[in-house]
């Protein structure tokens, strides 16, 4: 039968939507007059029609008829002078049209059949007067052509026929067995191949990078040399998947100079966990750490916690929303991939992007081909796929940062991170243990595959460049993977039906089977039984494919029919692909021949031991060369307005942040909502106990001092917790490394340092490393408009991430000023330490002193002011962060909407007293009826600097230097990203 | 100690009893395709003194569980299908086209329904609220949010009618975090609503003074500054705010504040939050 397609559009009689939408592409510089959005459903059949009446029930099935309308096959009769509609590329996930397809499907009693589909797509009816320049802008705003296709008509064009029904089918060239790779080729050839990927003859295109090098295709062509044969084609793909700086981490575990010959990875970071857990003996606070998908520590006696933190830099860079919203919910699966199943309660991000008022104009490709997206494109699209994966999931996003550098302008990064509990044992069977036995069945549970994601692995492994493939865009569905954590966290775990899990993420099946396979020392897998999106995918494409929502299991033969039941009623997708073995070997069949058959131990252990060679200079740079103004008043404004310092609310707020009830302390705190350092969730219910989450990241300090800011890092995020009352003993942290070009001997000269650093301040705190991961290859190498070739590399980037137990969130502080007449400390020393400071990039300088730390000192003051809190002697406390004692003081002033009367003292200038960015240092307010006892805790080095009240803020030195009222100061905190 | 001798003999989601007796009547919760916010709905009914299954939709049409062994039916908040083609209305459809012979003989029946937020769009999508009339026509919508996205933030809610579930509350404070909730509807329906008393909660100031329409008191832009509305017979409600995310007076957005106030003040501090008064109301109607 012919394919019948129908095409309904959507419109509502009033779009209350249509004000905003209009001031914001107003505001994006289209003189636009007027706007209508139109959702549009594209319906393909192909084994019946549907007559009009059937079309009108299911129009009236897609709208609201209280306030939508909608039209079958006819088009609009709304005025408008252009038209833009926006759809999806073929294969790229289409999350409405997958519901409209179920819904359609439930109301007629039908199944679609494989070329049948619902596609939606968006139309933007504009009126006004556009140049076809302007028309493209604004299209090209409104889409991106990695995952978008678009379609522009003017009112001529568009006629009495309206748009084209457009049906994004994937067609593929059959390409359906495995190639034999010959290997025997030269070196220049073989580094090619590694580079560039796999020859394929059939297109007379390479596959796309494999990032292997020299030496490990060596590696690999004497293993099949000792084999007498060639590898084929998906021996060598799941190969670099395996062995990708991604997966392996090949930098952190290589031996580096001659002093570091374990790496810095077991050297820096897991001893000093096994240091830390040793000396705290009876106290270790560690259930699992480094060995799963995610690190835990204990809740209570009955329950522990997990958390995890990853990045995803290079999607997010191609496709910010794509990108941001795979990065959390793949995070999202190391928690339910932990032991035997975590309930993900908790989200975190970061985004480190360049600065949005500035559009650098870049280019992948020469003569200005292959644009990268401007830094507020990227911000906008990565805040929304954070948003959309948790909000989608109904997993709390209360924590997260967001940090500006033209330095992230080439390639941005996209921290996150995710927080899950779970119980430590039910019926006897320990939940954080996981074994898959020989003759387990291996099930993959969740969304089918196609060739999203292809080469992610590798792909992050390699800087981006032209030649970054296309196939590594992806976009998540929700709600596949929150029908397949409910089944597996809520249902099958506690009913004991798998006895292992592993989520898949990077190289996709390659990965999650060879990895349990660990666990029983064998796998044997039937890649034709993988469930597809679309036929015509290659074996090597299936096995790596990273497309999302899927975790695989290893079921025993006898839970088998009872799981395959449960994921049936909950209308997850299960599917036995192979079996686990006792081998020693990885193989797979496709379609009766074996195509892959290597030994675990090449595949996990082969690869060449690489001994790495660093160099270290310090620099100097300029100190700025500036006189302290008599009056600060203008100063502190521009400091708080500072893009790094101001308010974020916008972000915020468009993420559920209270959702399974457990919010205690949020990301905006008191009356004047002030972006906390720290937040407090509840997530075990009547549990007095809570999760305390904060953050240290410093990359201004990179270049001067890398050493120093892994300090700067850890002190800061243990101090966020301290400030809200969760003790030392409780808090473990996480490390996120995100280096550039770490092929150069100075860039792994400053890793190396920064490493060190961990080392000796997670030490020195006695708080563990439980889990952490490291991206490598962050920089962008592509042309200006005038085709000069530009590099652009992140700064060496250390995101240090804790996590702490509260005993008791009754007792926890939040970080705004509270009562008139309260007294205001701050604790801790200031000294002049503004190398990499927020006040010295205000002076366009960089300086030298970077913040120093002495963490046996300050160590004994955080057990301190956590005596004081569990007396409920403090009304508020806050760390004194980026933009020093200054920006601390009026932020605690605006989050409680009180004045303040400050006397700081005469010792040292007063700009450089008050953005100095020393650590170890707290404001806190303590009402004047706990002043002595207050004091017998903290008094030998709480300082008082004065009182809350009034309605401004002022200080005063030896004269007085900042008199303003808090409104003025919430204003300057908050303009900056009013609009967003 | 190793880990092993600290682990406590069971692990059990700590869940509070009601002081007072459990009634003997229990409330069904949906779940599936994406409802998120089941457990905390269980849980606040629970420590309401009610007893709560969570059961997935498809065990009901399936018919492993039965409407009629539930007095209190609940459909809780949450994404369902992504709110694609509409919030609440793809879980509305499948309602429809499988369970709405044993939805209508429910609500024949003494019985109670509850939907907030996504549950609310579900209930709107179906016409159980107003439903003036009981053919469970759609009469309003909860339309996009005026500024054009999800906000989460707390709002003060006030009863605007008496009735069952509004008994004894002069305010509530509890989040919303929706993208959907800009109530809207023909001023011939509005007028309805106001003068059968339908409109249950409306948005307010913290000194119970209206919103106005003015954001962010009122946050979507809902009209009259609707939050929740019931049913012409008054046992259906549908509420935008959530409720059951502050259950305790540490789950309120100005605790920390409070706090200090009371305890200068000399007064003690509170366990549970007003929030609770809801889930009592309802659970107080089968006592």
């Amino acid at each position: 039968m012919e394919r019948c397609v129908h095409r309904i559009e959507v419109h509502y009689t009033a779009d209350p939507r249509l004000k905003t939408r209009t001031s914001r592409i107003r505001s994006l510089g289209f003189p636009i007059d007027g706007l209508h959005l139109i959702d549009v459903y594209t319906i393909a059949m192909q084994t019946r029609d549907f007559s009009g009446e059937e079309l009108a029930d299911i129009g009236t099935q897609l709208i609201n008829p209280v306030v939508q309308k909608f039209l079958i096959d006819t088009p609009t009769r709304i005025p408008f002078d252009y038209a833009i509609e926006v759809g999806f590329l073929p294969g790229v996930t289409d999350n409405v049209g997958t519901t409209a397809r179920q819904t359609i499907e439930d109301f007629f009693s039908l199944k679609f059949i494989e070329g049948e589909g619902v596609y939606t797509s968006q139309l933007f009816l504009v009126c006004g007067t556009l140049s076809s320049r302007e028309l493209g802008k604004l299209a090209s705003t409104l889409a991106n052509p990695l995952v978008n296709r678009v379609h522009i008509r003017t009112r001529a064009e568009y006629g009495d026929k309206g748009m084209e029904a457009v049906v994004p089918v994937v067609h593929l060239h059959e390409m359906t067995s495995a190639d034999i790779v010959d290997l025997d080729i030269d070196d220049t050839d073989l580094a090619r191949m590694g580079k560039e990927g796999i020859y394929d003859s059939s297109t007379g295109l390479r596959r796309g990078p494999l990032a292997l090098d020299l030496a490990q295709l060596h590696a690999i062509r004497d293993y099949f040399d000792a084999e007498m044969r060639w590898p084929t084609d998906i021996e060598l793909e799941s190969l670099a998947q395996t062995w990708s700086e991604h997966c392996k981490h090949t930098i952190f575990a290589s031996a580096m100079d001659d002093d570091l010959p374990r790496g810095l990875y077991k050297t820096c970071i897991q001893d000093a966990t096994n240091k830390i857990r040793a000396e705290k003996g009876d106290k270790d606070i560690c259930v699992t750490v480094f060995t799963d998908n995610s690190g835990s520590i204990i809740f209570d006696d009955t329950w522990l916690v997990t958390h995890k933190v990853e990045t995803h830099n290079s999607p997010s860079a191609l496709d910010p929303f794509g990108g941001a919203l795979t990065g959390i919910v793949g995070v999202n699966r190391d928690t339910i991939g932990f032991g035997l199943g975590a309930k993900p309660c908790i989200n975190f991000y970061g985004y480190c992007v360049g600065d949005p008022d500035t559009d650098p104009a870049l280019f992948r490709g020469r003569n200005k081909t292959n644009p990268i997206l401007s830094p507020r494109q990227i911000l906008e699209g990565v805040v929304r796929g954070v948003g959309v994966g948790g909000n989608c999931s109904g997993i709390p996003t209360p924590q997260g940062w967001c940090w500006f550098d033209e330095r992230y302008g080439g390639k941005p990064l996209v921290f996150a991170g995710t927080v899950g509990v779970m119980p430590l044992e039910h019926a006897g069977r320990k939940l954080y243990e996981k074994a898959a036995l020989p003759g387990d069945l291996i099930v993959v549970a969740g969304g089918r595959v196609g060739k999203d994601g292809i080469h992610g692995a590798t792909f992050s492994s390699e800087a981006l460049d032209p030649a970054s493939p296309v196939t590594a865009v992806q976009i998540g569905d929700p709600i596949t993977q929150k029908k397949l954590s409910d089944v597996i966290v809520k249902e099958a775990r506690d009913q004991e039906l798998y006895r292992s899990i592993t989520d898949n993420g990077a190289g996709g099946i390659s990965c999650s089977v060879a990895e349990m396979a660990k666990e029983c020392n064998g796998c044997h897998v039937y890649l034709d039984k993988v469930p597809l999106k679309y036929h015509g995918m290659a074996p090597w494409e299936i096995w790596i494919s990273e497309s999302q929502e899927r975790m695989t299991l290893a079921v025993p033969p006898e839970k088998l029919t009872a799981l395959m039941n449960l994921m049936q009623s909950r209308e997850v997708e299960a599917t036995v692909i192979g079996k686990f073995t006792d081998s020693g070997k990885c193989v797979v069949e496709w379609h009766g021949n074996v195509v892959m058959d290597i030994a675990l131990d090449f595949l996990h252990d082969g690869l060449p031991k690489k001994h790495l060679k660093t160099a270290y200079t310090k620099k100097t740079h300029p100190e700025p060369d500036s006189v302290c103004p008599d009056r600060l008043d203008l100063l502190l404004r521009s400091m708080l307005g500072r893009k790094n310092l101001c308010s974020k609310e916008f972000i915020s707020i468009q993420y559920d942040h209270t959702v399974q009830g457990g919010h205690v302390l949020g990301p905006v705190q008191g009356a004047g909502r002030v972006q906390a350092a720290a937040t407090l969730t509840k997530v075990v219910p009547g549990s007095k106990k809570g999760v305390g989450l904060s953050q240290g990241l410093f990359p201004s300090y990179a270049e001067i001092d890398p050493y120093r800011m892994a300090g700067a890092a850890i002190d800061t995020a243990i101090r966020g917790l301290i400030a809200i009352g969760v003790p030392l003993d409780t808090i473990a942290i996480l490390d996120n490394f995100c280096w550039c070009s770490s092929d150069e001997p100075e860039r792994l000269g400053q890793l190396k340092r920064a490493a060190q650093g961990c080392y000796d301040y997670a030490v020195a705190f006695g708080t563990p490393f439980i889990s952490g991961k490291d991206s490598m290859y962050n920089d962008f190498s592509g042309f200006d408009a005038d085709d000069n070739p530009v590099k652009i590399s992140v700064p060496p980037t250390l995101l240090i991430s804790s996590i702490g137990i509260h005993a008791d969130v009754t007792k926890a502080v939040s970080m705004d000023a509270k009562i008139e007449g309260d007294l205001v400390y701050v604790i801790g020393d200031t000294t002049e330490e503004l190398g990499g400071s927020e006040y010295f990039a205000l002076l366009g300088g960089t300086g030298n002193t970077v913040p120093g730390l002495d963490a046996v000192m300050v160590k004994a003051r955080y057990g301190r002011l956590t005596e004081a809190i569990s007396h409920e002697l403090v009304a508020s406390a806050f760390p004194v962060s980026h933009g020093g004692l200054g920006t601390a003081l009026a932020k605690v002033a605006i989050a409680g909407q009180r004045g303040m009367d400050i006397t700081i003292p005469a010792a040292m200038r007063p700009d450089l007293y008050l953005f100095s960015e020393s650590l170890g240092r707290f404001v806190v307010t303590v009402a004047p009826d706990h002043k002595r006892e207050f004091e017998r805790y903290c008094g030998t080095d709480a300082r008082i600097l004065g009182r809350v009240g009034g309605r401004n803020l002022r200080i005063t030195s030896e004269k007085l230097l900042v008199d303003t009222p808090v409104a003025e100061l919430e204003n300057a905190y908050k303009a900056p990203f009013r609009g967003y | 100690m190793t880990l092993d001798a600290r682990i406590a003999p069971r692990a059990t989601g700590a869940t509070q009893r009601s002081t007072l007796a459990m009634i003997g009547e229990k409330a069904l919760i949906l779940s599936g395709f994406g409802i998120n916010s089941e457990m905390e709905t269980q849980e606040a009914l629970i420590r309401a003194g009610m007893e709560a299954d969570i059961v997935h939709i498809n065990d009901l049409i399936a018919g492993r569980n039965r409407l009629p062994d539930y007095r209190l039916l609940v459909f809780p908040g949450g994404f369902s299908y992504g709110d694609d083609t509409g919030a609440g209305n793809a879980y509305a459809n499948r309602v429809r086209n499988n369970l709405w012979d044993d939805l209508l003989e429910f609500l024949d029946g003494d019985n109670l329904v509850l939907g907030i937020c996504n549950g609310f769009q579900i209930l709107a999508n179906l016409g159980l609220v107003p439903s003036f009339d009981r053919r469970y026509a759609r009469e309003i919508a909860l339309m996009p949010n005026r500024i054009g996205r999800l906000e989460c933030r707390y709002v003060s809610i006030k009863p605007a009618a008496d009735n069952l579930w509004t008994r004894g509350i002069e305010r509530l404070y509890c989040p919303v975090a929706h993208g959907e909730g800009n109530l809207s509807c023909s001023p011939e329906i509005l007028l309805r609503l106001k003068r059968q008393k339908q409109i249950a909660f409306t948005y307010c100031r913290e000194d119970l003074s209206p919103a106005y329409g003015e954001y962010p008191w009122n946050p979507n832009g809902s009209v009259e500054d609707i939050a929740g509305i019931t049913s012409a017979d008054g046992k259906v409600l549908g509420l935008m705010p959530h409720p059951e995310r502050a259950m305790e007076f540490v789950n309120l957005y100005d605790w920390p504040l409070r706090k200090e106030e009371m305890r200068r003040n000399g007064v003690s501090l509170p366990t549970e939050s007003m929030n609770m008064l809801l889930f009592r109301n309802a659970v107080e109607y089968f006592r």
